[in-house]
């Protein structure tokens, strides 16, 4: 006991040794002024490489500033002033925790000075990351954030800016497909919908279900089932049963490739099927082939858009994979944004801030503007698998939108 | 009684709090960031080894009690302060912990380990599965404190949540039911034949890492803004604890504390320097610190120390 | 009917991540927190096998399982061999063990992320319907349960029947004992230990052919196979098997007739009520 009474007092000299020496070390940021020609501007970036969302941002984030960093630097790089100055990434692992996002950001505006600061991947994660985004000033173009929240975020943290669009356009859109091919004739009335428990697919199903419902659709089936269920057999069987003309879930990539393929067994029976995310990454179709035709999912693009096969092209030639037909487009379109709005106005973080809210930018999806509460309004909202290409078939303002085709047998 | 070498460590610990609690003046950014990691880790660490040092169960429920936290502050910050949220969570996470501890404690080694997971898990589920049936939309927590920041708030207010698990500690340490634990700890038979109601100071002291994760979950909940389960109950969060208190040393109360601050400063070198093989080179780091410090920290030091006490 | 059956075929995959564990903790006393980053090592090399040359899951096994053995027996001897040795209790093994193997599991992780990526890697294999009293089923999933019924057939055999299984057996009750009647325990838990990676490698290769899997996911392997292996009886081949029928059938009963949000709740309450009555799993020896 004496001793440990004795020992106390050390830990505490420690502690207090330990934590000034931090605080000496901390030198004030130093707030990046002009660049000496051929100066690299420094992007810092943070997204999962490890944990439950890296998955996703293989295929979506991180080929996207691969690519764009290489274009930029082939091209000379970002001028500013008349001068080129090339493109450098300093990226940093957030193993998908809230945690780790907000120091590594907090690591990139402090210690390596970056000069601006890409979003990170998924919504949890950006919105933790959004109140440092907000102290230093920098702009957050966010990608893969669907909220219903935009205005109040937005609201509180000017500077935020969201390119992939809201919950209730993106739930609405899905039932806009569908009320359209009922009314077509093409299908029934009875609609099945399912989700998975999580953030995201319990947001989708609260907006889509009064839709669906005002749509005047017949719910014969809906449930939801936790993210990371290994056997999706009682969900589709269920679904089976209740004999639904359209089925839609609101689900995430580990489930949609379990449900799909249950259904694919199950010969589940519907002119319409809708999985969310993941359905438009290239190895959904890759896995389902033929059976993927006339698959519904969330996002889409217009693959007859040139500046968007320049860039299928590129994606496949810089980093050896095919971008997703959803949000790998928007991601690269919002560094886009970033490039042409430090053009415009030099690295000065405030004036690219009023530059984005005020600017219509060209991007590889084609136009688009945050004149709207910082919200982009032009994004695909519904796409669909057609003879091995992703089309959009249902948008927010976007031009190109081809016709959703009926669901007819998993050959 | 409290004799003078208890009012000096009383007086030094107070001390190197307050000065602890002037960083946020200094630093507002990095530096405070890593503050509130290390802040975290030291009131979680230390708590869960008020509980696992003495009557050594490894107790995975660190997440449980962490994203029950976490969802009482996302539930109701906006219709109860924050302020009483802390104290609400730290209730409900010690209730739990009690209800927990009534049905488990009688399990003994892995089966309780591996209980304490299930149970994470299970709370997850429950959460989780609620939040669906009653559509509920995201969980935001935007709280504004005025002139301070938020992270300076969580700051000050882990400080004080580390003072008072430091001075709980100190006053078990001391009271009746330290002894009791001390003498489980040792040999729980002998304890239940000198009388020592084993279950109950058990139970008692399961409530103390409960209550404490839960409220330092609410704590944490407005910085990370947005609240979903898979974030808050992260599995993760419960390891990282118990690696840490381990590393530091479980048998002293501030064992822990010489295991975070080294623990999250090499795991800010390393995720800095290496963001591509980060998992990599933190599982190879961790590896090295378990063969080479077979003891924790502690030993080190004590060993060192019993060198240098040798030599003198 | 269709619950059962799918729930029994739910069961041969809970049976397959769970096996090598209960090898690994029950008999080398081991707990493997890395075992879900070896299942998910095996999927990876089936994927691979299967895109770059059409090679079946099911013949990549046989060269996947001598590979796994080797790399699990080089895991054991040198990373967890000094730690048996330092050990002076069971208790304190423990400890080391879950130090040590969670350290493992973050380094198997970060070596497939730099060997693969973090991508998903899935592929289809045998995802047929087959009708079975008038409902469908992935034939892959068929095709798997009856790997896991040989496999599990094949161990217990061995287990029960082979001088080297009882010896390994009896290491499981006591490895003191054993070692008094002239038993290598430190050879037969290496051996034990390998064969559980090797069994765990395999059954990961096979669940690539439905599961989709990446990098990252072998954490919720090893949380599942865990539940199973205590629920089941540490150390008891009957046990696993039981308690992963057992887990598949609830899960699917609680899916098919309740609530699919509910599926996994009810696991962990299953888990935790058998916990509470039979401590020692439903086929443990001795009181708690």
């Amino acid at each position: 006991m004496i001793q440990e009474e004795e020992k106390s007092p050390m830990k505490f000299q420690r502690r207090t040794v330990l934590k000034l020496s931090a605080a000496a070390l901390a030198a004030p940021a130093i707030i990046p002024g002009r660049l000496a020609a051929n100066d690299p501007i420094i992007f810092g970036a943070v997204a999962p490489k490890t944990g439950p969302l890296a998955g996703g941002a293989a295929v979506t984030h991180w080929p996207n500033l691969q690519l764009w960093q290489t274009q930029v630097n082939a091209a000379g790089g970002i001028m500013v002033d008349g001068n080129a100055h090339p493109v450098e990434i300093i990226e940093y692992d957030d193993q998908t925790n809230p945690g780790e996002t907000i120091r590594g950001v907090q690591r990139l505006a402090t210690q390596d000075n970056a000069h601006f600061i890409i979003t990170p991947y998924g919504t949890g994660l950006h919105i933790a990351a959004a109140p440092i985004f907000d102290r230093y000033g920098y702009p957050q173009v966010c990608v893969t954030a669907i909220t219903d929240q935009g205005s109040e975020l937005a609201g509180q943290f000017p500077n935020m800016f969201f390119t992939l669009g809201a919950t209730t356009p993106f739930a609405g859109d899905v039932i806009r497909v569908l009320t359209a091919m009922r009314d077509a004739g093409q299908i029934g009335n009875r609609l099945a919908m399912v989700n998975v428990a999580d953030a995201f697919g319990i947001e989708l199903m609260a907006a889509g279900m009064p839709l669906a419902e005002a749509a005047g659709f017949e719910l014969v089936y809906e449930t939801s089932y936790p993210l990371g269920t290994q056997d999706l057999a009682p969900v589709i069987n269920g679904v089976k049963d209740a004999a639904p003309d359209a089925f839609v879930a609101w689900s995430y990539p580990p489930d949609t490739f379990g449900l799909t393929e249950q259904a694919m067994i199950a010969g589940l029976e519907v002119g319409a099927y809708y999985t969310a995310v993941a359905t438009s990454f290239p190895g959904f179709n890759a896995r389902f082939e033929g059976a993927a035709n006339n698959i519904l999912g969330a996002g889409g693009v217009n693959p007859d858009l040139p500046s968007f096969q320049e860039y299928e092209a590129a994606h496949i030639e810089v980093t050896g994979q095919a971008p997703d037909y959803w949000a790998s487009a928007t991601t690269y379109g919002s560094l886009q944004v970033l490039q042409q709005s430090i053009e415009a106005v030099g690295l000065d973080r405030e004036a690219v801030s009023a530059h984005i809210k005020e600017a219509d930018f060209d991007t590889v999806l084609g136009p688009m503007h945050f004149r709207d509460n910082n919200f982009n309004q032009a994004y695909w909202t519904v796409g669909q698998w057609q003879d091995g290409v992703f089309r959009g078939v249902a948008s927010q303002n976007r031009d190109g939108v081809a016709a959703a085709r009926l669901k007819e047998g998993w050959a | 009684m409290m004799s003078t070498t208890d009012i000096r460590t009383i007086a030094i610990a107070a001390v190197a709090i307050g000065v602890c609690a002037l960083l946020p003046l200094v630093d507002q950014g990095y530096w405070l960031s890593i503050g509130v990691s290390i802040a975290m880790f030291t009131v979680l660490a230390t708590s869960w080894a008020l509980f696992s040092g003495p009557t050594h169960y490894i107790s995975l429920a660190t997440a449980a009690f962490f994203g029950i936290g976490t969802y009482v502050t996302g539930s109701f910050y906006e219709s109860v302060s924050f302020w009483l949220l802390l104290p609400a969570a730290a209730i409900v996470g010690g209730l739990l912990a009690g209800i927990v501890g009534l049905a488990t404690l009688r399990l003994s080694g892995v089966y309780f380990v591996i209980f304490t997971l299930g149970l994470a898990e299970l709370v997850r589920q429950v959460i989780t599965w609620a939040q669906n049936m009653t559509g509920h939309r995201g969980t935001y927590v935007l709280l504004d404190f005025g002139s301070r920041s938020v992270e300076e708030v969580i700051y000050w207010t882990l400080l004080g949540l580390a003072a008072i698990v430091y001075l709980a500690g100190w006053l078990i340490g001391r009271s009746r039911l330290g002894f009791a634990l001390r003498i489980i700890g040792d040999d729980e038979e002998v304890a239940r034949h000198s009388g020592i109601n084993t279950a109950r100071a058990k139970v008692l002291l399961f409530m103390v890492p409960g209550a404490v994760a839960a409220a330092t979950g609410a704590a944490l909940a407005p910085r990370y803004v947005y609240i979903e389960p898979a974030l808050a109950f992260t599995p993760l969060l419960s390891f990282q604890v118990v690696i840490m208190a381990l590393l530091g040393g479980a048998g002293r109360l501030w064992g822990p504390l010489v295991g975070v601050i080294p623990f999250t400063l090499l795991w800010e070198v390393i995720s800095a320097t290496f963001p591509n093989q980060t998992t990599l080179l933190l599982g190879a780091a961790f590896l090295v610190i378990v063969y080479v410090l077979p003891r924790g920290f502690v030993g080190l030091l004590e060993r060192a120390r019993a060198r240098a006490g040798g030599g003198a | 009917m269709d619950i059962l059956i799918t729930g029994l075929l739910l069961g041969g995959t809970y049976a397959l991540i769970a096996m090598g564990l209960n090898l690994q903790y029950g008999i080398a006393r081991i707990m493997n927190l890395a075992n879900g980053e070896i299942l998910v090592a095996g999927g990876f090399a089936a994927f691979w096998m299967y895109t770059a040359g059409q090679t079946s899951p099911y013949l990549t096994i046989f060269v996947l399982a001598p590979v796994a053995f080797a790399v699990n027996w080089l895991i054991y001897v040198v990373m967890l061999r000094p730690l048996v040795k330092r050990a002076k209790s069971r208790g304190q093994l423990e400890v080391d063990a879950i130090l040590s193997t969670f350290g493992l599991s973050f380094v198997g992780v970060g070596l497939m992320l730099a060997a693969f990526g973090g991508d998903y890697f899935n592929y289809s294999y045998l995802a047929t319907p087959v009708t079975i009293f008038g409902d469908n089923f992935g034939l892959n999933r068929i095709a798997s349960f009856i790997a896991a019924a040989i496999l599990c057939a094949a161990l217990y055999l061995w287990l029960n029947r082979s001088r080297a299984g009882m010896s390994i057996r009896a290491i499981a009750v006591s490895p003191e004992s054993a070692r008094l009647v002239g038993i290598d325990v430190a050879r037969l838990s290496a051996f034990a230990f390998a064969l559980g990676g090797a069994v765990t490698a395999v059954g990961g290769a096979l669940l690539s052919a439905y599961l989709t899997l990446d990098a990252s996911t072998g954490v919720i392997f090893t949380l599942k196979a865990l539940i199973i292996v205590i629920m089941g009886g540490v150390g008891d081949v009957r046990g696993t098997i039981v308690a992963a029928l057992l887990l598949g059938v609830i899960e699917t009963l609680v899916a098919s007739l309740i609530d699919p949000g509910l599926t996994l709740a009810a696991a962990y309450a299953l888990f935790i009520l058998i916990l509470l009555f039979r401590p020692r799993g439903l086929f443990g020896r001795g009181a708690a």
